[in-house]
């Protein structure tokens, strides 16, 4: 192989390891990526079964039951204008309350309910994930 | 009084960048006049060294608790022990980039001071590139991260700090991990340089290694004991989340493996040369991108604790104009870097150009993945990319990179012969097809990633041995052993995740008081939860009994609350054993009576944190003999 051969070889080989590894990714995107979902989302466009969800909102004062195992949790995450019941078998984030925010990763069932398979609750006094505080923002905007 | 002289050490230290970048500059354009270039090597020592004593400035004024400064008020407490208070020093936005600069400027001041071997026009104008790159930083931190901005009034008392951050791994962590990172901007600089004078050559290549080796060294470390920390401290059982920031600096590491060995090509062979320039400029991309996530607040994650946009814009427009700027000159002068030595396909340069072509690939899974969130919310969508898709595009293509690991070491440079190979790779081989047949007869079912992982470092670990087959050990060099450890240490670490992912046993219960339950092979019995109470945090902590043929052990998990600032955290405890570890984790009562507990009993995953101490290890090795190499000629 010639030098100038060999460096044209050795750049398409590269350009194809990009184009490869970009492909790739964004076909594994469509499937894998976990969108997040409010309530009022699900309410609207049906039900996103069969995908990973991150599903937002408040824990809706009074609607936490702990099932008789004493692992599992039965909440209502709301967010001011719909509600979806969460199902979480798994130690609840010490910042877990009623009233307080909450992101739910898991998946919704046919019926309309959500299994968690992790539960994000806001990390500090201060915090909120942003996509949470930009889903309570429009919601209150909403109601204006 | 010490803020403000750690201030004023800051601007003289930004000037002096300043100054090192103009005689850098006006050295190159008038070589007419030496003396312009030899005040480069001072000014960047002399820069390095007041960078440093900032840094310690600061730590002095948290080691005093000076609640009028505005930076200690909102971090520190008096109450905390005084390792988190020098830890605190940089376990915040401003004193984290005030130690990235500082590591920066000593990196600069130890390229000035050691490095003789270069053509002095290619060292100066490296010396200039690590000083443009520091003086970008340095307006950051005195723009618009002042670490020694004063509050007034100054509060009785401080915020204190994270608790999730109160750990002994916050005093190694994010020092290492900044070693690594900024070790790149050496090679960077070297890059540029190299690019600036026309000099892509091997001698460029040769000063270049020794700082893309050290750089990785600090990244494995970093990975490798962050992630640890992430597995003993989050209590959530995993040991690599895909978190952006764990990808921050990912990224950067995977940048760094390519090019260490396409640095080897080039100071070996003399092949590369564009390539390995290129990459060194992709690497400290990735360390600056690596910052600008973390630093920007534009992530969710528990380790975005500085949330300003207006940094974040900062910080990218450095980005920019570094980048930018690299490529730019990248694609005005690759014409001039001239083609290097060819070589056939089945080589160990044609392995080395696969190694990277693959790494490539990976760090492109990751940093798309990484990013894609971001662009989405761009455009109005809400999502997030997890461990199933990182797993899913990235571990196909290191399961493939693995097995190319095993047969390039056993290649011959310039051209070899398949069949002369296939003689060389048949134990290997061998090693793989049995630990296949084993994995599959002994522990159906099993996953295809574990099963090919499991057989593949089985294959791997019999590979990277076999250069020192029939080799007289006492006369190896010293680099040779740094790679067969550092690829040994990649088996172990992969055996390591194949288990964990394999065999993991989990168990989620509630239990009374004299309660017990099963998990793996150990019975683990609740005797009683009591009270704990320390100086800044009181715990909950159950008394755990666990048993196993060979004995019984306790374990005593909490759930902490601390009380400046009101947090609750878990700390897991956890029992090593030779064959794995037990995981325990105390959960919230249920009401009646009852404690939540959770368990895991993980087989073998301390490999994977061994594995990472090889591989640290073997690059420690492979460094010491290209160093004692290169004083050797040096002398000669």
């Amino acid at each position: 192989m010639t030098a100038k051969n060999q460096r044209l070889t050795l750049v398409l080989l590269a350009l194809a390891a990009v184009a490869a590894a970009a492909l790739l990714a964004l076909s594994a995107l469509g499937d894998q990526a976990a969108f997040f979902y409010a309530p009022s989302d699900v309410a609207r466009n049906g039900l996103p079964l069969g995908k990973a969800v991150r599903l937002g909102g408040m824990v809706e004062a009074g609607s936490v039951r702990r099932a008789a195992d004493g692992v599992t949790v039965h909440f209502v995450v709301t967010d001011g204008r719909a509600t979806t019941p969460v199902t979480f078998a798994g130690i609840v984030p010490d910042l877990f309350r009623e009233k307080s925010g909450v992101v739910a990763e898991g998946q919704f069932r046919p019926d309309g309910a959500f299994v968690a398979t992790n539960l994000l609750a806001k990390h500090d006094e201060k915090y909120m994930p942003p996509e949470l505080a930009g889903k309570m923002h429009e919601t209150k905007t909403l109601e204006q | 009084m010490i803020a403000e002289a750690g201030l004023a050490a800051l601007w003289i230290a930004a000037a002096l960048a300043a100054l090192q970048l103009a005689l850098a500059a006006l050295g190159l354009v008038r070589p007419a006049a030496p003396e312009l270039s030899a005040a480069v090597r001072p000014v960047a020592i002399v820069q390095g060294v007041l960078a440093a004593a900032a840094m310690l400035l600061l730590i002095a004024v948290f080691q005093q608790s000076d609640m009028s400064v505005k930076l200690v008020a909102e971090n520190s407490h008096s109450a905390k022990p005084w390792i988190y208070k020098i830890a605190g020093a940089w376990g915040n936005h401003e004193g984290s980039m005030l130690l990235w600069v500082t590591i920066l400027g000593l990196a600069g001041g130890a390229v000035a001071l050691f490095e003789r071997q270069l053509d002095e026009r290619t060292a100066i104008a490296t010396l200039g590139a690590q000083a443009a790159i520091a003086l970008g930083f340095y307006a950051f931190l005195l723009l618009a991260s002042n670490p020694f901005a004063r509050l007034y009034p100054a509060p009785t008392e401080g915020a204190g700090l994270n608790p999730l951050l109160q750990d002994p791994g916050l005093a190694f962590h994010p020092p290492t991990l900044y070693a690594g990172y900024v070790g790149l901007s050496v090679a960077f600089s070297f890059a540029v340089g190299a690019l600036v004078t026309r000099d892509v050559e091997r001698e460029f290549a040769r000063a270049m290694r020794p700082w893309v080796l050290g750089a990785w060294i600090f990244l494995t470390i970093g990975i490798t004991a962050g992630s640890y920390w992430a597995y003993y401290e989050l209590g959530w059982g995993g040991w690599w989340f895909w978190d952006p920031v764990e990808n921050a600096s990912l990224m950067p590491w995977l940048a760094a493996t390519a090019l260490l060995h396409s640095v080897t090509v080039l100071a070996t062979r003399d092949g590369l040369r564009a390539w390995t320039v290129m990459l060194a400029v992709v690497a400290f991309s990735m360390s600056m991108i690596g910052t600008f996530l973390v630093r920007s607040g534009i992530l969710t994650s528990v380790h975005a604790f500085a949330v300003d946009p207006r940094r974040g814009a900062f910080i990218l427009a450095l980005l920019a104009i570094y980048i930018g700027g690299a490529l730019t000159l990248f694609a005005l002068r690759v014409g001039t870097v001239r083609q290097g030595r060819t070589f056939e396909l089945v080589s160990r340069e044609g392995g080395l150009v696969a190694n990277n072509l693959l790494l490539s690939v990976i760090l492109g899974i990751v940093l798309i993945g990484t990013l894609y969130p971001i662009v989405a919310a761009g455009f109005g969508v809400q999502l997030s990319v997890g461990p199933p898709f990182f797993n899913k595009a990235a571990g196909p293509i290191a399961l493939l990179l693995v097995a190319i690991m095993g047969v390039g070491p056993l290649l011959r440079w310039r051209r070899d012969d398949l069949s002369a190979l296939a003689e060389r790779i048949t134990w290997p081989l061998v090693a793989t097809g049995v630990a296949f047949v084993v994995a599959l007869l002994a522990a159906m079912p099993i996953g295809v990633l574990p099963l090919l992982g499991l057989s593949l470092a089985a294959g791997l670990a019999v590979a990277s041995v076999a250069p020192l087959w029939g080799r007289n050990l006492r006369r190896t060099p010293l680099f040779t052993w740094g790679m067969v450890i550092a690829h040994l240490g990649i088996a172990v670490s992969l055996a390591g995740m194949a288990c964990d992912a394999a065999f993991t046993a989990e168990r989620l219960v509630a239990l009374a008081p004299g309660q017990a339950t099963r998990v793996g092979p150990w019975r683990v019995t609740l005797d009683g939860i009591s009270p704990v109470v320390a100086d800044n945090w009181s715990a909950l902590q159950a008394r755990l009994t666990v048993e196993r043929d060979e004995g019984v052990r306790r374990l005593y998990p909490q759930s902490r609350t601390f009380s400046d600032p009101p947090t609750t955290t878990s700390e897991s405890a956890i029992a090593t054993v030779a064959d794995g570890q037990l995981y325990t984790v105390l959960g919230q009562p249920d009401g009646q009576g009852r404690w939540q507990l959770r368990l895991w009993w993980k087989p073998f995953v301390t490999l994977i944190w061994a594995g990472g101490a090889l591989i640290a290890l073997g690059g420690a090795l492979s460094l010491a003999g290209r160093l004692m190499r290169r004083r050797q000629e040096a002398v000669a």
